[in-house]
């Protein structure tokens, strides 16, 4: 564990010196210095990163484990009885164990790694949908997904003769609930819905959303690469059947995400990928695989960033998700009043429940030339369709820039953001 | 990065606004449209051969300021030349955006149109200040539509060697 790690660990007894302020606050400037790239200059300007929902950055003692990892405790898993090997086998599975812990799954058996988000609804689609989806069946997604949540539920429509019904948003975001509960019928088979919408930041009301398909026997999988990185997660709670997250969207590496699944419904599924170590025994005449999770990771997996992503899951959550998640309101609260006071800029989404994510317009200027601008004052902001071009459609445009903050973001940043989008509008008047 | 700056303050800001032979234009001989699906740019280009001279051209579309004003001024370049001239252009200006032509040391027509090397400080941007010429390619060659990926990728595809 880190020392700041170890600083923010409940110890009331010894006055907690950590990051947390006397309001109960985070000390921003001390988790800052934990971040080494974001002391970084930008064509001579402090770098101010604001494409947190595209990758976010990595902490110090999330480098050091993997340095760590790969210094002293690398050889495959699951393999051979030497020391190495075991090594890496309890290190990866403890990793396992403390994603466990992040979302609150039953069992570790629950947790499953994948190489990220796209990787963990494939797997569903593959080991659940083509298992159980049929001719004339019903998958229910949403306007606002992801491509990632949309294409492969169309590979399987295509296959099985399948149909998407989509859920519509409002003008501020926001899906329509009566809308989606019209769509379900007896040929609906399956949900899939993001908990965080990458585009607008609207947080979806998927604990509702949930328990109306879940009283319908209907399984939902929940997006959640942009839930993970600003919310405390409870799957049990929530009672869905799939939750999915990225881990470089949480401070850890790129390659590694996990996918939770309730047991009894990964056990029922049908293996993604075939391979070594998700099997019991082969011959050439009948392969049994192997238990859950081991049934899904098929093949040597990212060990070194699954131990990293079990560090920063364990970094996040020393310093406290809530206390991550009402900053973060903080920031976009003050982003959002700093944006609405400079005429000729409109925000795209505007939901009264928003993660830290602010997509916006300068009004006769394209996207893109904002994002190469802010460039020059050393700000990260992403433009384009954020892989999200139903969203688009529905609004009519072709593109947004996208400011999206992390814990790591101060007010001071969002300044930058503003004096940049005023001086685009400078070069462009 | 300076570069850019200016690259934005000089021509590119003057054609964002004022665009040249923007619109339509009745009976055209050629036309094409070209579309960035990275970034969502979709430009139409169209125009009339007269024997082998273009005659006439214009351009419409959504797109961001450096592939308007790349648009605009490759419309007012274009404009009267042969189509031999203009495949010239379009693979001189290519390879200038993807920084293969030495603007100080080789041969080129470009003229003003080398408002556009900084562009390839800025990978991102290339395709957009090659979308109108990438376009203007597959209307000569009587190709209805072109994209900047895929198959169709100027990066890769013999873009003004047809």
């Amino acid at each position: 564990m880190s020392n700041v790690a170890q600083a923010l660990t409940p110890a009331p007894a010894k006055g907690g010196n950590g990051l947390l302020t006397v309001s109960g606050k985070l000390d921003v400037e001390r988790i800052r210095a934990e971040f080494p790239i974001l002391k970084l200059k930008v064509g001579g300007k402090p770098l101010v990163y604001l494409d947190n929902a595209a990758s976010s950055q990595m902490p110090q003692p999330v480098i050091d484990r993997l340095v760590r990892y790969r210094t002293t405790q690398h050889s495959n898993i699951h393999r051979a009885v030497h020391y190495l090997s075991e090594t890496a086998t309890h290190e990866y599975e403890e990793a396992r164990r403390k994603l466990q812990q992040f979302i609150n799954a039953r069992e570790e058996r629950e947790v499953i790694f994948t190489s990220g988000t796209t990787d963990a609804i494939n797997l569903v689609m593959h080991g659940y949908g083509r298992k159980f989806v049929g001719a004339g069946d019903e998958i229910i997604l949403t306007t606002l997904e992801h491509h990632s949540n949309i294409v492969p539920w169309q590979m399987l429509c295509e296959e099985k003769g399948a149909k998407i019904r989509v859920v519509p948003i409002n003008d501020a975001g926001e899906l329509l609930i009566d809308e989606y509960e019209s769509l379900f019928s007896e040929r609906t088979k399956f949900v899939g819905v993001m908990h965080v919408s990458n585009a607008l930041g609207t947080i979806n009301p998927i604990k509702e959303m949930i328990k109306f398909a879940r009283d319908r026997e209907i399984p939902v999988l929940i997006d959640g690469a942009q839930a993970a990185p600003h919310m405390k997660l409870d799957v049990q709670d929530l009672d869905c059947d799939f939750y999915a997250f990225s881990g470089h969207k949480i401070c850890g590496p790129t390659g590694i995400g996990i996918l939770y699944g309730k047991a009894a419904l990964l056990e029922k599924m049908q293996p993604f990928k075939g391979g070594g170590d998700m099997i019991l025994s082969v011959t050439f005449e009948k392969t049994t695989y192997n238990t859950i999770p081991h049934k899904f990771e098929a093949g040597t997996p990212p060990i070194a960033a699954a131990i990293a992503l079990g560090a920063a899951v364990e970094y996040l959550s020393a310093i406290g998700m809530e206390k991550i998640a009402a900053y973060e309101l903080d920031l976009l609260n003050y982003a959002t009043e700093q944006v609405n006071r400079i005429p000729g800029v409109r925000i795209i989404g505007t939901a009264e429940k928003k993660a830290a994510v602010l997509s916006f317009m300068v009004e006769g200027v394209h996207p893109h030339d904002v994002g190469t601008l802010l460039n020059q004052d050393g700000v990260a902001i992403r433009t384009g369709h954020h892989c999200a071009q139903p969203v688009m459609q529905r609004f009519k445009i072709p593109a947004t820039s996208r400011a999206s903050f992390a814990f790591y973001n101060t007010m001071a940043e969002v300044d930058a953001l503003i004096a940049g989008v005023r001086s685009v509008q400078k070069v462009f008047s | 990065m300076a570069d850019t700056k200016a690259l934005y303050q000089e021509v590119i800001l003057d054609h964002n606004r004022k665009p040249r032979n923007y619109g339509t234009l009745e009976h055209a001989s050629h036309k094409a449209e070209g579309h960035n699906p990275l970034c969502g740019d979709h430009i139409k280009v169209a125009l009339n051969l007269d024997g082998d001279h273009i005659d006439g051209i214009a351009f419409q579309g959504e797109s961001c300021a450096i592939c308007k004003a790349s648009a605009s001024m490759m419309t007012a370049t274009v404009k009267g030349k042969s189509r031999r001239d203009a495949e010239t252009l379009i693979r001189e200006f290519r390879d200038m955006a993807i920084g293969k032509l030495d603007l100080t040391s080789q041969p080129h027509h470009l003229g003003r149109l080398t408002v556009f090397a900084g562009v390839r400080d800025l990978p991102t941007r290339v395709k957009c200040a090659i979308l109108p010429w990438h376009t203007l390619h597959a209307a000569l060659n009587s190709i209805a539509s072109t994209s900047t990926e895929a198959e169709d990728d100027p990066m890769h595809a013999p873009i003004g060697n047809a």
